[in-house]
Formats: structure tokens, C-alpha cells, sequence
């Protein structure tokens, strides 16, 4: 196999005397889509932010690309670039409008031309279905619509990796399908993505891997027929029957 | 003669709007960049922004214009208008630091957090993202601090500027009317005051982000 995308070794997070989660290692390759599932209160979206430098891991190492971004003196901007975030409750630029948000990364980061950034971001947000949105301001938009320009945003730099962290938590109901359809796409697309959600019935179609986080630790992992089949661990057959019940039915239809 | 009374005091409006036309911008430099080094300094410089921003705010205007103006006349020699200015500034600037950290904090966090996400340090986040926000949130309590600014200049009478309150004081000492005399200073600050507020207001609104009001 190839030269995996993402590797986290042993990572472990405290806040002062809590810990919220303990050696934790996992391997992104290329092309795969993972999602990450659990309880509440397991830590799986402090080790999203762990993983793209936001946060950072009290012991452990992480390599993007084979290098180590971990490092001291590694240059932590340089890996944001690469690494795309998507966030539950969005945080588009609220000053800026859908294009603008776009352009930002484009012209700040990726030092483009004015003219340049602007055909990409009209790009990016066509792929997210939005061009006819794009003098929008996030204000004006529906939540549905301000996560897609929020994968516009991160799409735009093309990072080597996804980052999603409960992208349709804060959604309402009717529009979690639009954003599930773009990340669909993105997946059959071959993009690299790590998820955290409890969109089941997305899982089950379209994760070639799933995690279960539970009490700051992975406590199973495999393909989703594993999980969901036939689980190793009497606590993941209960929690994902449980959330399956709540949440699968509605993803199924996206 | 209520002419000439109030032809004379406002020449002093002149002072007045040129005193509060150099301390106000030195407040909001001083006080965006101490804002600044209090949000993202770290522990030691927010504590050092802290002392300074409850020291000059823990003591009358008056005080410490006198205070300022006599350091600054004996180190350098400035003119009483410069020193006057100048000294309100820096008084100024301890309130405007409050009032801009306090819009800084309102909109970093989240913000912040999608801007260094997207790979930007954190001094273009900072330039790109969160003052563009900050900015406009501060206005309305920045017009706030500009009036009362324009209030304060006439402190400066103290030290022997011709503004209008001295002017004023002035008048009705030479012509034992004192109701007309300050009473046409009264009206001079209060159009100033007045047409300052409605200036920043229409600034507020010029900037404002266009949201969907059915939303």
C-alpha cells in the first residue's frame, strides 16, 4: 500500500487533570473515508482538532504525507493548509459573502491573483451547488447552504485530507440531505475524509472504515458491515442500534 | 451682541473639534493596538493591559491631565493645546481599549478558529477576519467614547486653551452674563456632540452585514 495520508501514533489529551482521550493512533490512506462515532463526551471532535494542529495533543506525534507535523519547529500553517476543516456550527467569515469566504484562503494562503481566486471559487462553489448564491452573505443563507459553502471553503485550498467535524448536527432536519449529497459526491470522488457523525445510514453507504470512540479510546474499529453486523463489543452493537434507530432512517433518505 | 458672543465662542469650536480631532484617533491607536496585545498577549502583557487600563480609568479626567500635561510640557516643550491633546488621548485610549477588547473577544473564538483552520497565521486571521468584525461591533460603543471625548476637551480650558469653555468663562466674566455666555457654549457642544452621534450612526449602518431578516 501506498504511503498513507494521515498517521496519528498514541495520541493523548488532557485539559489540566482530565483526560479526554488516551492513545489513540489511526492511519488515513488515500482515498478513504473513515467516520468516527461515540458517545458524547469521547473526545472525537478535540482529536479532529488535534489532528489539524488546532488543539494540541499533550503526547504523541502525527505525520502528514510521511512527514512529521508534530515536530518541533514544523511549520503548523503549512499543515493547516493541507489538512481542510469543516465545523458543525459552520463559522463562515459572517463579513464576508459566500464568494468572498472562498476566496479568502485562496488569495491569503494560496497567494493566488485576484482574477485567479475568483474563477476557483466560482468553481467550488458550483460544485457545492451554490453558485447562484455566491454575493450572498452567510446571513442570508440557510444553515444547509452555509455548510456547503463552508466545503467550498475548505475544498478550495485542496487539501490532502477532510476534516468534518458533526457537520449536519446543527441542521435542521430538511436540510441535512443537501449537505449529505455533497459529501457523497465527494467520497465517490476519491477525496481523503475524516468524519465525525451520527448520520448512520451515511456511514453505512459510504465509510470504507468506521471508528467507535468510547471513554477517550477506540474500542473497536472496521468496515461498517463489521459494526454494524457484527460487532466484537456488546457497547457498540447497543450504541449503534441505538443512534441507528435515531438517526438512520432520515440519513437513508438523503 | 448675541451675535458677537457667539461669533466668539465658536472660533473656540475650532479648538474643540481640533483638540478631539487629535485625541480621539490616538486613543483608537493606542487603544486597538493594547486591545490587541490584551486578547492575544498572553497572560503577562494582558495583566500589564489590565494595570494600565484600571489605572487610568480609576482617576478623574482632570487629574490626570494635569498629571500628563505637566510631563509632557517638561520633558518636551509643547504647546498647551498639543500637551492638552495629546493627554486626552492617552486618557481616552485606556477606554477605548476596553471597549474594542470587549469587541475583539465577541468575535474571536469561533472566527479565529475557522481562520487558522483554513491555514492563515494568526496575524492575517486577525486582519482579515476578526477585526473587519470587531470594527464594525465597535462603533456604536465608540460613539459612545467620542462624545463624551468632545465633552472632555474642554478640560483643556484648565491648562490655558482657548476653546470654548474658556472663551465662555471669558465673556461672562467681561460682560456679567453668564447665562448667555455658557448657554451658547451649551448649544455649540451639544450640535457637535449631536451631528457627531448621527455621523457614527450613519457609519453603523453604511457597514452593516446584510443578513436575511426572515431568518
Amino acid at each position: 500500500m501506498s504511503q498513507p495520508v494521515l498517521v496519528a501514533k498514541n495520541l493523548t489529551k488532557r485539559y489540566g487533570k482530565n483526560t479526554i482521550f488516551q492513545n489513540i493512533s489511526l492511519t488515513v490512506q488515500e482515498r478513504e473515508t473513515i467516520v468516527i462515532v461515540g458517545p458524547s463526551g469521547t473526545g472525537k471532535s478535540t482529536l479532529l482538532r488535534c489532528l489539524n494542529l488546532l488543539t494540541h495533543a499533550e503526547e504523541g506525534q502525527i505525520w502528514l504525507d510521511g512527514v512529521e507535523i508534530t515536530a518541533k519547529g514544523y511549520n503548523e500553517d503549512r499543515a493547516r493548509q493541507q489538512i481542510g476543516m469543516v465545523f458543525q456550527n459552520f463559522l463562515l467569515f459572517n463579513h464576508l459573502t459566500a464568494l468572498e469566504n472562498v476566496i479568502l484562503g485562496l488569495r491569503r494562503v494560496k497567494k493566488l491573483s485576484h482574477e485567479e481566486a475568483r474563477l476557483r471559487a466560482t468553481r467550488e462553489l458550483e460544485r457545492v451547488g451554490l453558485a447562484d448564491r455566491s454575493g450572498h452573505y452567510p446571513g442570508q443563507l440557510s444553515g444547509g447552504q452555509q455548510q456547503r459553502v463552508g466545503i467550498a471553503r475548505a475544498l478550495a485550498l485542496e487539501p490532502r485530507v477532510m476534516l468534518f467535524d458533526e457537520p449536519t448536527s446543527a441542521l435542521d432536519p430538511e436540510l441535512i440531505g443537501e449537505v449529505l449529497e455533497v459529501m457523497k459526491q465527494l467520497a465517490l470522488d476519491g477525496t481523503t475524509m475524516l468524519m465525525v457523525t451520527h448520520e448512520m445510514g451515511f456511514a453505512r453507504e459510504v465509510a470504507n472504515r468506521m471508528i467507535f470512540l468510547e471513554k477517550g479510546g477506540i474500542l473497536e474499529e472496521g468496515t461498517p458491515e463489521d459494526l454494524f453486523e457484527r460487532p466484537q463489543n456488546e457497547r457498540t452493537h447497543q450504541f449503534l442500534s441505538k443512534i441507528g434507530d435515531l438517526h438512520g432512517k432520515k440519513a437513508s433518505k438523503a | 451682541m448675541l451675535l458677537e458672543f457667539f461669533q466668539y465662542i465658536a472660533e473656540g469650536a475650532a479648538i474643540t473639534v481640533a483638540v478631539t480631532l487629535v485625541a480621539l484617533p490616538l486613543g483608537l491607536v493606542i487603544g486597538l493596538l493594547l486591545a490587541l496585545v490584551h486578547v492575544y498577549g498572553g497572560k503577562w502583557l494582558s495583566g500589564l493591559m489590565t494595570a494600565y487600563s484600571v489605572v487610568l480609568r480609576g482617576i478623574p479626567p482632570m487629574v490626570l491631565l494635569f498629571i500628563l500635561y505637566f510631563v509632557f510640557s517638561g520633558s518636551i516643550d509643547l504647546s498647551p493645546f498639543l500637551a492638552g491633546s495629546l493627554a486626552l488621548g492617552v486618557i481616552s485610549s485606556a477606554y477605548q481599549l476596553e471597549i474594542l477588547r470587549g469587541a475583539i473577544l465577541s468575535v474571536s473564538g469561533g472566527q479565529m478558529l475557522a481562520a487558522r483552520a483554513i491555514g492563515l497565521t494568526r496575524l492575517q486571521a486577525i486582519r482579515h477576519v476578526v477585526l473587519p468584525q470587531a470594527l464594525r461591533l465597535a462603533i456604536p460603543p465608540w460613539a459612545n467614547e467620542a462624545s463624551i471625548v468632545l465633552k472632555d476637551s474642554s478640560l483643556v480650558y484648565a491648562i490655558g486653551v482657548a476653546e470654548i469653555l474658556r472663551r465662555a468663562q471669558q465673556l461672562s466674566a467681561a460682560s456679567q452674563q453668564p447665562f448667555l455666555a455658557f448657554g451658547s457654549a451649551a448649544l455649540i457642544y451639544f450640535v457637535l456632540v449631536f451631528s457627531t452621534n448621527r455621523l457614527l450612526d450613519l457609519l453603523e449602518r453604511r457597514t452593516r452585514i446584510p443578513a436575511n431578516p426572515y431568518a
